[in-house]
């Protein structure tokens, strides 16, 4: 006969158990860490199901003891005095070497795992420097001269990518959950003599095309909540094509008021701190804006991008994202005066920035070509030289 | 009834320790009084820690909230970690290791008194100072755990993090000071025949903790003056420009935090291991095990700290080293639960509230630490590290572990600490709200960490698709803040109650239920000469006949002083006047403090 206790913590139990798989059935969820697209992802997903296969069965024995020992020997009248056992040594030998197994059982996959996971760079993988600002990703890419990107990394599926990380201010961490685990990024001291600068690094392969998001998973100020990344995996012809679409110079907008605000933006305060591939906006302290209208979001995942996203945010910045480190068009920000832009100079150079898209250039352009002399000075996005300015 | 009660003849009992006016109890050196003091005060911020956890928990109900700003928001996680840990966690051990460890060893007070005020009132105005923050607008706002070096003037350049520094290097005093104190007191004062090896469990718990906080403290003391002098005098142990390193930051902490974590939960074990006996009748299986499982937990314990930096990049030797020795550490504290199991087995269970809590608190415990594996198979830490897993996983060995426990040492002891029992009908009333409560809060928690939520974030995006996990967990929280009034209200309800409680309620074994319900202020007329581990079940009589039978010996109690008050008021300026403009400002604070001791020393005790 099962006592009413007993049964109500079952039902207390099973409810607790069900109830959160129910209430998270039919989402979606974009960062689980459930369905990675890596074999990161997936070898250390192996290592927690083994982990929690053995820790759920040591669980379930407990409890159901526990229960049991609560039904069994509740206190009744009629039973004496229990005897006064003070221990039993052979007990005490088993439960301390079965556990002890158990944990060399999941101690030995998980160490050959770290070891794995942290080899040296692959031979031929794809690199990315990854630098952590305060709040927003700053993504470079060594094999592809002159490409930079801002909270979206855009990379090839198949080929191993290989991040170099650290942080140009405090501790940040890099967390796309899909890909697999996160790896802190950290202001790093300055090197002595002869000594290289400390970086972090993940390595991992995407095995599926797709976009994968993720955010900050180190508690770095006021906006840590909303320094969001995605990471854009193409099959490796679309990625190449992207490349090609990045590197090229926007053609000048067909658009009036984008064509006013080309002109109003590169005159303005704007440039000293941000740059746009193939123009002379060189800046290197804000985020690179180059196809900014090709971006998912603005503001490192806090809006939705569109002409008036972009207008709302030059306006005021911190309105949107608070602790912004960037100057409205009536408030300063760290450091920086306020622009002054008037409203309708705003929406100028808000549809000139939205205006800027690989698919417009894609049909107007000429592909730079990967400079191969080396006397010249690095094309970067620098001065437009007469052949490429339109 | 009450017109029957009045006619029938109550014998008088002796007077018991809480007689005393205002002055008395704010010189008092008696650690009966200072552990009802540590005990009060924290629950006042155990109330605090929790509505500041249901301003959390009511702004990540729903994504996209604006109830509170970002950085009031991150003021608010600061503190309550920071009030949890240092307001309620540490200082409600104290006030159990206050109250019972001279009354388990047959001694009359601790060993420095004096000292003991000192850390309480240290405690008091280090809380107050702490939480004095808000007021100026500058609250703690990097974190408990305080990383360097967003903790920096340049990246924190208000005064939050100097209220954390100096705050915490305050509070790090007062539980030094008792550490060395409860160290003093179980070697030296025990009673005769009181060998190590026949302390309750719990003094032995408390007296395994004492050791780990005198040695982890001050690894946190000297990390918060690294960070203190950078901030107020210009160094550069953490700025990376200079050639300092962040990271030395996280090792300090860690060494310091790690221990920290076992600090907070072998009080707990103790109190679990003195109510499941009692309430099944039954000695505690495996005593020595016990005993050394802890003292075991206690030194493995300093060597796992990197587990809380496994995403930092120390290098896959490190990451394999404390890999394993965090799972190794997973076997002493796994065969303490199986202790307390085997003591139930064939005993004769009675289930008050004070053994549900134990029970409770064991079964939520075990929860916490298999999750605490998970953690430790480090590749896939990468994952859960810095999520709401993580959330989940402390909660459930510190809420259940510590506070449950708590809780059911309130309903175990209550009836010696006053004389009148706490209503067992409220009581379980109150337990399950909590229970379930506390389990819906946590346990959606590790789906929302694993389905890709992290930590100290202000807000969520609706993307994500957590709305209704979080919704979940709010409920739960708001269930638990009601579990924790109803406890309140059964204090209350007691104050009108007459103090008729026996001796020993409960049918324990132990010493200090041989005392007066509550303890007269001298503890034992008598010292008792003890023979065996249960003397209330082997011996009582000659036990109870000296302790409250006519006394025999002559004995002095020490009196009471302002001077320990006088002195934590200097340790506060000594600190605190860190943040002032002048350089000078703490030597002031350290003139007081010598005032203060150069007249304890002389004072005639």
């Amino acid at each position: 006969m099962i006592r009413k206790r007993s049964s109500r913590i079952l039902q207390a139990a099973f409810a607790l158990l069900v109830l959160p798989f129910l209430a998270a059935c039919g989402d979606e969820h974009p960062q689980t860490t459930f369905q990675p697209v890596t074999e990161f992802g997936e070898l250390i997903n192996g290592l927690f199901y083994n982990t929690t296969a053995w820790t759920i069965a040591i669980l379930v024995v407990v409890e159901a003891a526990l229960i049991y020992i609560l039904v069994r020997f509740r206190a009744r009248e009629d039973r004496p005095d229990p005897e006064h056992i003070h221990g039993n040594t052979l007990v005490e030998i088993i439960w301390t070497v079965i556990p002890a197994i158990i944990v060399a059982v999941i101690a030995v996959p998980a160490v050959k795992a770290i070891f794995e996971l942290q080899r040296p760079m692959d031979a031929g993988a794809f690199e990315v420097e990854v630098i952590g600002h305060q709040w927003w990703w700053e993504f470079r890419y060594p094999e592809l001269e002159g490409v930079v990107t801002a909270n979206e990394m855009h990379v090839p599926v198949g080929r191993t990518i290989y991040l170099t990380m650290h942080s140009a201010d405090v501790i940040h961490s890099f967390w796309i959950p899909r890909i697999g685990g996160k790896r802190d990024v950290n202001p790093t001291p300055r090197p002595r003599e002869g000594e290289q600068p400390k970086r972090t690094h993940l390595q991992f392969t995407i095995n599926q095309a797709g976009e994968y998001d993720g955010q900050c998973a180190e508690y770095c100020g006021t906006a840590h909540a909303i320094m969001k990344m995605r990471v854009v995996a193409h099959e490796p012809e679309n990625f190449d094509r992207w490349v090609q679409a990045y590197r090229a110079t926007p053609p000048a907008p067909t658009d009036p008021l984008a064509a006013r605000g080309q002109e109003l933006f590169f005159r303005s305060p704007c440039i000293a701190c941000h740059a746009i591939s193939g123009t002379r906006a060189i800046g290197q302290i804000g985020p690179n804006l180059t196809f900014l209208g090709d971006r998912w979001t603005l503001g490192a995942g806090t809006i939705d991008n569109s002409a008036e996203s972009i207008a709302r945010w030059i306006r005021d910045p911190h309105g949107i994202k608070p602790g912004a480190k960037m100057p409205g068009t009536r408030a300063g920000a760290a450091g920086m005066p306020a622009t002054g832009l008037s409203d309708e100079d705003v929406d100028a150079v808000a549809a000139y920035l939205f205006s800027l898209t690989t698919e417009a250039s894609m049909g107007a352009v000429t592909p730079q070509p990967v400079p191969t002399d080396t006397t010249q000075p690095p094309a970067q996005a620098g001065v437009p030289t007469p052949a490429q300015t339109r | 009834m009450a017109t029957a009660q009045a006619t029938v003849a109550q014998p008088t009992k002796p007077t018991s320790f809480w007689h005393g006016d205002l002055k008395n109890w704010l010189t008092t050196v008696d650690h009966k009084k200072i552990g009802v003091m540590y005990g009060a005060t924290a629950l006042v911020f155990l109330l605090l820690g929790g509505l500041e956890a249901l301003i959390i928990r009511t702004q990540l109900a729903a994504p996209d909230q604006t109830l509170v700003s970002p950085d009031f928001y991150n003021a608010l996680f600061t503190m309550h970690g920071l009030t949890m840990v240092f307001l309620v966690g540490m200082p409600m051990a104290v006030a159990f290791f206050n109250f019972l460890i001279p009354l388990q060893i047959g001694a009359r007070d601790v060993a420095f008194p004096r000292l003991n005020s000192l850390s309480y009132w240290i405690f008091l105005f280090g809380g107050l100072f702490m939480y004095s923050s808000f007021f100026f607008g500058a609250a703690p706002d990097g974190g408990w755990f305080g990383y360097a070096n967003l903790s920096s003037r340049e990246y924190s350049p208000g005064l939050n993090m100097d209220f954390y520094s100096l705050g915490l290097q305050i509070l790090g005093v007062a539980s030094i000071a008792g550490g060395v104190n409860f160290i003093t007191t179980i070697i030296n004062m025990r009673a005769p025949g009181m060998r190590l090896m026949r302390m309750p469990l719990f003094t032995w718990m408390a007296f395994v903790t004492s050791f780990l906080i005198i040695t982890a403290l001050p690894v946190l003391a000297v990390a918060l003056f690294m960070l203190t002098f950078d901030r107020t005098w210009g160094t550069h142990f953490f700025d990376v420009m200079a050639g300092g390193d962040p990271m030395l930051w996280q090792h300090l902490f860690w060494i310091f935090g790690h221990p920290e974590v076992y600090i907070l939960i072998l009080p707990a074990f103790g109190i679990i291991s003195e109510i499941i006996p009692t309430f099944s009748k039954k000695p505690l299986f495996g005593y020595s095990i016990m005993v050394y499982s802890g003292i075991l937990i206690g030194l493995i314990g300093w060597g796992v700290w990197a587990h809380h930096m496994f995403t930092t990049g120390m290098g896959p030797i490190a990451d394999a080293f404390f890999t394993v020795g965090t799972m190794i550490i997973a076997i002493p504290t796994g065969v303490k639960i199986f202790n307390w199991l085997a003591t139930m087995w064939g005993g004769q269970l009675r289930f008050t509230t004070a053994m549900k809590y134990a029970i409770g608190s064991v079964a939520t415990f075990t929860i916490g630490g298999v999750s605490g594996i998970m953690h430790a198979t480090s590749p896939h830490d990468l994952q859960q590290h810095d999520t709401y897993f993580v959330v989940a996983h402390f909660h459930y060995v510190l809420f259940g572990g510590l506070i449950l426990s708590i809780f059911g040492g309130f309903y175990y002891w209550w009836p010696k600490l006053t004389g009148k029992f706490l209503s067992e009908k409220i009581g379980s009333w109150q337990f399950w709200t909590l229970f379930m409560g506390f389990n819906l809060t946590f346990f959606p928690q590790h789906f929302i960490g694993l389905l890709g939520m992290p930590r100290r974030v202000f807000t969520y995006s609706e993307e994500l698709g957590l709305g209704g996990l979080n919704m979940l967990s709010t409920a739960g929280g708001y269930l638990t803040g009601v579990g924790v009034l109803l406890f309140l209200w059964n204090v209350l309800r007691t104050r009108k109650q007459v103090a008729d409680a026996p001796a020993n309620p409960w049918g324990a074994a132990t010493l200090e239920w041989a005392t007066e319900s509550p303890p007269v202020e001298h503890n034992f007329n008598n010292t008792p000469t003890l023979h065996s581990r249960e003397p209330l079940w082997h011996e009582p009589e000659p036990v109870i006949e000296a302790v409250r039978g006519p006394q025999r010996e002559s004995f002095h109690m020490p009196p009471g002083s302002w001077w320990p008050m006088f002195t934590a008021v200097g340790v506060v300026l000594a600190l605190g006047m860190f943040m002032a403009p002048m350089w000078w400002g703490p030597l002031v604070g350290l003139a007081w403090v010598a005032v203060g001791i150069v007249n304890w020393a002389y004072e005639p005790t």
